[in-house]
């Protein structure tokens, strides 16, 4: 089968032959047990497709997706590393799988203590006092800690209403800033790429709650005036956040709470390598220094002198609760494993390796195509084709598709805004040498066909399911369900 | 280390090509006062090691053994083995976001697949790709009500989940949206008190269907009432009830939302999870998170892409309506497959047999005297049990028989009880005899 081939829907699938009993034939009737006038008569119109023709369907629609495990992924930002498979295996265990979460602590002890050491770990890593794993995601996350923000200022009787985020930035800073009711304002970068000292100082005023920063930051450039950052920040009387995205280039090797950060978040499907699930879940856990310990999210976990666990619901100034129950326990686990097999030292030798792969592929490119800003990167890079005397029509989208015809993910393009036409690569530290050598050869490759034929080029993808897709009608003329078959 | 595929001469020879002599050169940026923390970390495990760490660990959770009657907002229905089979595929659990179309067809088809389901589910026009829970489901679904009214006032009905309540604080707490709950007469919503709290300045009322205490909440009555306002009607509903109930969609609802947990998603200890914001034509704009749709490529082809992406905060930032960026994805596809599966007739009789089990239980634990339901209504496959002994005794007593009987509530004496398709007739049977003995040591006489 072609990969090509156009796969109906369920519903273009469904038959009308009954569907299949799951379930005892005591089932089928509701005997008057609940009032018929809230008895739907009609059977909800969901598809009827036989359990292979179900296998097959979503066997081939996962062979149209590209995915870590068939090719090399240098997403930025992303952090496409691979996901071990003894993860999945072990939070899936069926004591954690089976385990109801009103489940008294007293039977759940074991899930408990894993979630309060990692909790301990995060903080050894990161430098901060208390860590909490209720976020579910970076961005719930991010909601948790500006909540944290809010709570702490207002609690000392600050009015406080604007959010600092650089120019760089996430859209999730500036979005979840808004979500708790800030205004923000935008911090320029300077010339090296980093926060512009004067621009922040100019901006910080006791009407400043805090400012978000991701170091390093979204053009892979670690903010090396940090410490000066912290102190104008905190003579303010702002606090520091600080987005985890990135903090994968840099664990083990240098903690955000020595840096002056009052406030974390951690993606844990990035440094510490829980699948992505083609958009999810991940988890966001938050790391606060020991001001903001008092407005944690409940429940926390509390440990008592006997060594047992149980949730704790009662902190009186807590932000509240963050999700129905306490967060994504099954993917914390899996972050859990990883963390014992990778120990203090794993985790750094990942930064190292993360890092020493995206400069070298970073070296290997920049003459094909510049970078953004002539400094040495942490663990991804900036490339350009701004530079239309040099590369014509053929711009990041192009050489996105054209990246996919060859058989690698493309790089994340037209991000950070700041970057025209830009090109975001994170090789990650799981890639071999010889991957990214090969990869640049490629590189070299896509740029001297666009040279040759670049009608052709502008004009790729050409070996996918389906080609370029008309993204215009799409969003004028929403089809969002699959209308009725009559 | 683990998985770093580098051997030393590699590795030496691309810190030659950078012209550096160490690993330690990579970071001269970074202050030396900050570098080389001291971490203390226990000592790398091998995959052997942290297996045996981990199943020691399971090990501790004897909850997990039990005969268990929690539900509360997670419940425990059967999981087709298919399921999971299709589920573990790398290509759906280690791609990324469907940012690049051309390469993400199976994602974003699966998502158009699950937003149809569940619009049809639902009796809405579309849903978005998922948000993190039900909890979250709700927050954002009033949010969303809010924007779209331009009103800053919530109504909730007092029978709604506490852990939802919670989320709803925390959510509209920072916006600074105003909830007011609509108190619950008789374990279901107070149709006078909610007259009496619409005004004009409501954007929305959400109801749960079923509510808390598993009862079906008279939304013909609601429905009827929130059209003649201003207000629109939010409803967050159990998938399970929508197989066999009619959809909210039936009885006016704008807005849909709920937890996607029930269908093919193992309990995990509360996460992960995925939650769905359903609505109408109408109010799609609004819509929080990612939303699939059908198109066509160059060639003519029908295709799918991520699109209304100026809601997201990817795009507009400060302006977006929400901060959310996952969706959870192979949760919802966990939810796409299980319905797949299923079919309309799979989903009605895990329902329809879920209903009868609690209704049995409710029956049988019923014969023993002094036990009762708390509130006569029609319930769906939770109840309220009414106890003649505190609840928090009988559970400690239960515990011990390898049996969880429900959640504790407020009230000392009642205990919310859950049942599904899973629920044996043996279940039953032990539960009655635990509860019949607790009795007894209690100084209750039971009956036979």
């Amino acid at each position: 089968m072609p990969l090509d081939a156009f796969e109906p829907t369920l519903f273009e699938l469904s038959s009308e032959n009954g569907g299949r009993s799951w379930f005892p034939q005591e089932s089928a009737e509701l005997d008057g047990l609940l009032p018929g006038a809230y008895l739907n008569v009609e059977t909800p119109s969901l598809p009827i497709v036989s359990e292979l023709d179900v296998v097959r369907h979503f066997t081939k629609l996962s062979r149209r997706n590209f995915c870590i495990e068939s090719g090399f992924y240098p997403l930025g930002s992303c952090t496409m590393k691979y996901n071990p498979k003894i993860c999945d295996a072990l939070a899936s265990l069926p004591g954690f799988a089976q385990l109801h979460p009103q489940t008294d602590a007293d039977l759940a002890q074991g899930a408990l203590g894993l979630m309060d050491d990692i909790s301990d770990f995060l903080c050894q890593l990161t430098g901060m006092d208390k860590v909490t794993t209720n976020p579910c995601a970076g961005a719930h996350g991010e909601l948790c800690g500006m909540l944290l923000v809010r709570a702490y200022h207002r609690d000392h009787g600050s009015d406080r209403d604007t959010v600092l985020v650089p120019d760089s930035a996430h859209g999730t800073n500036p979005a979840t800033a808004a979500m708790v009711g800030y205004k923000t304002l935008e911090v320029k970068s300077n010339a090296e790429g980093c926060v512009d000292l004067d621009d922040l100082k100019s901006k910080l005023n006791d009407k400043v709650a805090a400012l978000m920063l991701t170091n390093p930051n979204t053009l892979g450039l670690f903010e090396k005036d940090i410490l000066e950052i912290a102190k104008v920040v905190h003579d303010a009387g702002a606090l520091l956040y600080y987005d985890g995205a990135n903090l994968n280039a840099i664990a083990g090797v240098a903690r955000p709470g020595d840096m002056g950060f009052d406030v974390v978040h951690i993606n844990l499907h990035k440094t510490f390598s829980t699948p992505h699930g083609g958009g999810g879940p991940g988890a966001g856990p938050v790391g606060v220094k020991s001001r903001l310990v008092p407005y944690l999210p409940v429940p926390l976990i509390e440990k008592d002198e006997a060594g047992a666990y149980a949730l704790d619901y009662s902190p009186e100034k807590t932000i509240g609760q963050l999700s129905t129950f306490f967060g994504n326990a099954g993917i914390v686990l899996r972050a859990y494993v990883y963390m014992r097999m990778h120990g203090a030292e794993g985790i750094r030798q990942n930064s190292v390796h993360a890092v020493l792969n995206a400069r070298y592929l970073k070296s290997k490119l920049q003459h094909l195509i510049p970078a953004e800003i002539d400094a040495d990167n942490m663990h991804e890079f900036v490339l350009t084709l701004k530079d239309k005397k040099r590369f014509g029509d053929f711009n990041a989208m192009a050489f996105a598709k054209n990246l996919i015809d060859r058989g690698y993910h493309a790089p994340t393009v037209y991000f950070p805004l700041i970057v025209k036409e830009a090109l975001m690569m994170e090789p990650t530290e799981t890639e071999s040498k010889r991957t990214l050598d090969e990869f640049a050869a490629t590189v070299e490759a896509i740029l001297a066909d666009a040279k040759a034929d670049p009608e052709k080029a502008l004009h790729a993808p050409y070996t996918t399911p389906v080609r370029k897709l008309d993204e215009v009608t799409a969003a004028r003329r929403p089809v969002l369900t699959q209308p009725c078959l009559e | 280390m683990v998985f770093l595929p580098h051997t030393p001469d590699e590795k030496q020879s691309m810190l030659d090509a950078l012209g550096l002599q160490t690993e330690n050169d990579l970071f001269h940026m970074v202050p030396a006062q900050l570098q080389n923390p001291a971490i203390e970390f226990p000592p790398a495990l091998t995959e052997m090691e942290i297996s045996q760490v981990m199943q020691a660990a399971a090990a501790k959770n004897a909850g997990s053994q039990c005969v268990s009657f929690l539900g509360g907002g997670a419940y425990s229905h059967f999981i087709p083995q298919a399921a999971a089979a299709i589920l573990s595929r790398g290509d759906f659990s280690t791609a990324y976001t469907p940012y690049q179309p051309e390469v993400s067809q199976g994602t974003l088809q699966s998502i158009f697949e699950f937003q149809t389901m569940v619009s049809r589910l639902t009796g809405m026009d579309a849903c978005n790709a998922g948000v993190y829970d039900g909890a979250s489901a709700l927050a954002e679904g009033a949010l969303m009500a809010c924007r779209a009214a331009r009103k800053d006032a919530i109504l909730i009905a007092g029978a709604i989940n506490p852990h939802y309540r919670r989320v709803l604080q925390t959510y509209l707490g920072a916006p600074g949206v105003k909830l007011i709950e609509i108190a619950a007469v008789d374990g279901a919503t107070d149709i006078q008190a909610l007259k009496d709290a619409l005004s004009d300045n409501v954007a929305a009322c959400f109801v749960q269907y079923p509510n808390y205490y598993g009862i079906i909440e008279p939304l013909e009555e609601i429905g009827a009432l929130i059209k003649d306002s201003k207000a629109l009607l939010g409803v967050s509903a159990y998938p399970h009830a929508l197989g066999v109930l009619k959809t909210p969609g039936a009885w006016g609802a704008d807005i849909v939302t709920g937890d996607l947990q029930p269908m093919g998603i193992p309990l995990s200890y509360g996460g992960p999870y995925a939650g769905y914001v359903a609505c109408t034509e109408k109010y799609v704009r609004q819509l929080p998170g990612r939303l699939v749709g059908q198109t066509k490529d160059e060639d003519g082809k029908t295709g799918y892409v991520l699109t209304l992406q100026t809601r997201e905060q990817h795009i507009r930032r400060s302006k977006a309506t929400s901060n959310i960026c996952t969706n959870q994805a192979l949760c919802a596809l966990a939810a796409t497959v299980y319905l797949a599966l299923m079919g309309p007739k799979g989903l009605r009789d895990a329902a329809s047999l879920s209903v009868k089990r609690a209704h049995q239980l409710q029956q049988t634990l019923c014969e023993l005297e002094g036990v009762s339901l708390a509130y006569d209504k029609p319930f769906f496959n939770e109840f309220i049990l009414r106890l003649p002994l505190s609840a928090k005794q009988f559970c400690a007593t239960a515990k011990q028989h390898g049996l969880l009987p429900g959640i504790q509530l407020p009230d000392e004496n009642q205990l919310l009880v859950c049942a599904t398709e899973l629920t044996s007739s043996s279940d039953i049977t032990l539960y009655k005899r635990v509860l019949s003995e607790a009795l007894q040591q209690a100084g209750q006489p039971a009956l036979a």
